[in-house]
């Protein structure tokens, strides 16, 4: 029996087949649960380690259907509109889920209906039915009001007034339902009637196209699994070559034969439709994993499914060397990204500002789409640079000396220069018009030394505190 | 492919090869100065083709990011460059391989800072293997480095030169690259400069050094230094 704490009292949580005989029952207190039963042994509720337990159900439950939802505390919901027939029609599906769990020393309650209340309602109560549809009325009808799962007031309201089963409930008049308990109510009944339906929503978004392979024998060698992975990316690239479309999100779900499963995903800067390059990037990044993709006894279903679909145009259309060298570009910057994260291949976009330091962006090379601006140059023909080709990200404070025999004199970096040439200021307002901005302008110096190296420094004009921005080539 | 410096290419049988490593050791203090000068060769050998640059996280925290408004004063096309930010010099090493591998490129610049480990003669190898494989060039832009036994075609040690002073226009930027390895030939040291609007590198006279001149004006830094001091006596 499991005992977990509600406010200030011990409740039982749960209880096993052998606690139930006895008469106990969940809810009850748990100083009752002993008098009633002494040699009862308890063990403390763990919500967070039953909700992740939960979650690993409902991943392992991924390999029947994509349409996976938790009905906490306990319970999972799956879509398997369109699957049945995959797995031998509903009985045999509803069995298999049944009987694999139960292998996993679980207690399992199952059942298959229409609507996603009917199913739950008689899972509780009438293991291992599949109700056709239409039948759901019929089907639910006799089984008491406390399988819809209302909120305590109204089971106990619904007693109260005789109503014990979920037909006699059904069977009143709408509106006197409405009228005592509100629209609510009836609502939950028409859908556990199937007259109407209420749609349960996924974990996770569903893929457009997947592609998956069962083994008989679970496969663990990276040789198999490669393969594996090339077959369905060209089963993957079947499916979207007939639709002209291309993935940019690719996600690999390894399904071990314990249960645990693992998903790897990777991106695409461009639809992406070849198999040969779909699998170079998985290797990429399984070869980059922090943990890496362990087999344990092996992967019994592997699935590979396709998201963020584009158009991608053929490439047996694009001749000219242009688009197939942007194309081999692009398939170098989803490799390394893989590898290295994608925040470290980087491109530089133009940005609509005056303001030096910030007159260009460095986005992730995947994303960073077509340039909104374009680059203006500063320099006139025959001119030095104005722009430093190295800026650091903060100016780094520097003293500017003046000899008696007026030369000028830097120190940086616990360094002495001479300066040979210093050239400004080029004033640049900032913006003084947003709050925080303390000044309202800033000068910049370009200044060499004597050794010949060009530095680009600025000066904040009310403190007179001189920086270095950055150093020219 | 031709630098542009009558000296040196005529030392260099013609240009340098695209289709190897080439060396660019920075001398302590002129990092930038030798980034620029290995910008200048990854523009001329990349010949219009996309550049990938790999730099380690390091040099941009020591030696400032790479700009994209410097390389466009240089001349360079900033859409063209591909910036790697590599955390470490395997990871740096371990995707110039593969760049180097993506005949869409035109030149791969690795940035590294120190004497890494992994930088050793295999892997010098490997890279001038994989830029000779795919005719991608590979520029190894090392910084605060001592000279080790690599496999380079050439190597090069740059520093900055100073600007004639006379001019009123600050001239091109200028740079004492000396070449101190050469497979094919002689080696050498010129100062040249990098014309950023031919995009190639040219010969100059070296400037006397020392000339020292005090920019004169209202705005100029000793006014502003004059305002300071008011400011504090004030």
């Amino acid at each position: 029996m499991i005992a977990g704490r509600s406010g200030n009292a011990q409740l039982v949580a749960a209880l096993d087949r052998k606690a139930s005989a006895f008469g106990l029952h969940v809810g009850q207190p748990l100083a009752n649960a002993r008098a009633m039963v002494p040699m009862l042994r308890v063990v403390a509720e763990d919500a967070p380690a039953d909700a992740k337990l939960l979650e690993r159900l409902a991943d392992w439950c991924d390999r029947f259907t994509p349409f996976v939802s938790t009905d906490p505390p306990r319970g999972l919901l799956l879509d398997v509109s369109g699957v049945s027939h995959l797995f031998g029609g509903e009985k045999a599906l509803l069995d298999r889920i049944r009987g694999e769990l139960r292998r996993q020393d679980f207690a399992v309650r199952g059942a298959m209906a229409s609507t996603a209340l009917a199913a739950r309602a008689l899972a509780r109560h009438r293991d291992g039915c599949v109700v056709a549809p239409g039948e759901e009325s019929k089907a639910i009808a006799p089984l008491p009001i406390e399988a819809l799962d209302l909120d305590e007031p109204t089971t106990h309201a619904f007693r109260r007034a005789g109503l014990k089963t979920i037909g006699q409930a059904a069977g009143r008049k709408r509106a006197e339902l409405t009228a005592r308990f509100g629209a609510r109510l009836v609502y939950t009944i028409d859908t556990a009637f199937a007259r109407a339906d209420r749609p349960i929503s996924p974990r996770r978004p569903l893929p457009d196209y997947c592609a998956e392979r069962n083994f008989a024998e679970p496969i663990a060698t990276e040789d198999v699994i490669r393969e594996t992975l090339l077959s369905l990316a060209g089963a993957l690239s079947e499916l979207l070559e007939k639709r002209g479309e291309g993935a940019r999100r690719l996600e690999a779900v390894f399904f071990r034969a314990d249960g645990i499963v693992r998903r790897i995903a990777v991106e695409a800067g461009a639809a992406l439709r070849e198999p040969a390059a779909m699998v170079r990037l998985f290797k990429e990044k399984l070869a980059a994993l922090a943990d890496p993709l362990d087999p344990g006894f092996g992967f019994d279903l592997i699935r590979l499914c396709a998201d963020r679909i584009g158009r991608a145009e053929a490439l047996a259309q694009q001749f000219d060397s242009d688009a197939v060298r942007e194309r081999e570009l692009g398939f170098l910057v989803d490799r390394l990204a893989a590898r290295f994260g994608k925040d470290r291949i980087l491109a530089f976009r133009p940005r609509d500002t005056h303001i030096p330091e910030h007159a260009f962006a460095l986005l992730p090379a995947q994303h960073a789409g077509a340039a909104e601006h374009s680059w203006k140059k500063l320099r006139g023909k025959g001119e030095a640079p104005r722009r430093p080709l190295r800026s650091f990200s903060r100016a780094e404070p520097l003293s500017l000396l003046r000899s008696v025999d007026g030369q000028y004199r830097i120190r940086w970096r616990n360094t002495q220069r001479l300066l040979t040439r210093i050239e400004g200021p080029e004033r640049i307002a900032l913006n003084w018009w947003r709050s925080g901005s303390s000044t309202s302008a800033r000068d910049y110096y370009r200044a060499e030394d004597e050794d010949g190296r060009r530095l680009w420094l600025t000066r904040d004009p009310l403190s007179g505190q001189w920086a270095v921005q950055g150093v020219f080539a | 492919m031709p630098l542009g410096h009558a000296g040196a290419d005529a030392c260099l049988g013609g240009g340098l090869k695209r289709a190897a490593l080439h060396e660019v050791f920075a001398q302590p203090g002129h990092e930038t100065a030798a980034a620029g000068f290995a910008a200048g060769l990854a523009a001329r050998l990349a010949a219009g083709k996309n550049l990938l640059w790999i730099r380690q996280d390091y040099c941009a925290l020591e030696f400032g990011e790479l700009a994209a408004t410097g390389l466009l004063e240089l001349g360079l096309d900033p859409a063209r460059v591909l910036l790697m930010r590599a955390a470490q010099a395997e990871d740096a090493l371990r995707a110039a391989l593969e760049a180097l591998r993506c005949r869409a490129l035109g030149a791969v610049a690795i940035e590294l800072s120190g004497n890494p480990k992994c930088l050793d003669l295999t892997a010098s190898r490997r890279l001038t293997l994989a830029a000779e494989e795919n005719s991608v060039a590979a520029l190894l832009l090392r910084f605060t480095a001592r000279i080790e036994p690599g496999s380079a075609q050439t190597r090069w040690r740059v520093r900055a030169a100073p600007s004639p002073s006379q001019e009123e226009n600050w001239g091109q930027p200028r740079v004492e690259a000396e070449l101190t390895r050469n497979r094919q030939g002689a080696t050498g040291c010129w100062v040249m400069e990098w014309s950023c609007d031919d995009g190639c590198f040219r010969e100059c006279e070296p400037a006397d050094r020392g000339a020292v001149v005090s920019a004169a004006g209202d705005g100029s830094p000793s006014a502003a230094l004059e305002k300071d001091r008011n400011c504090v006596a004030a």
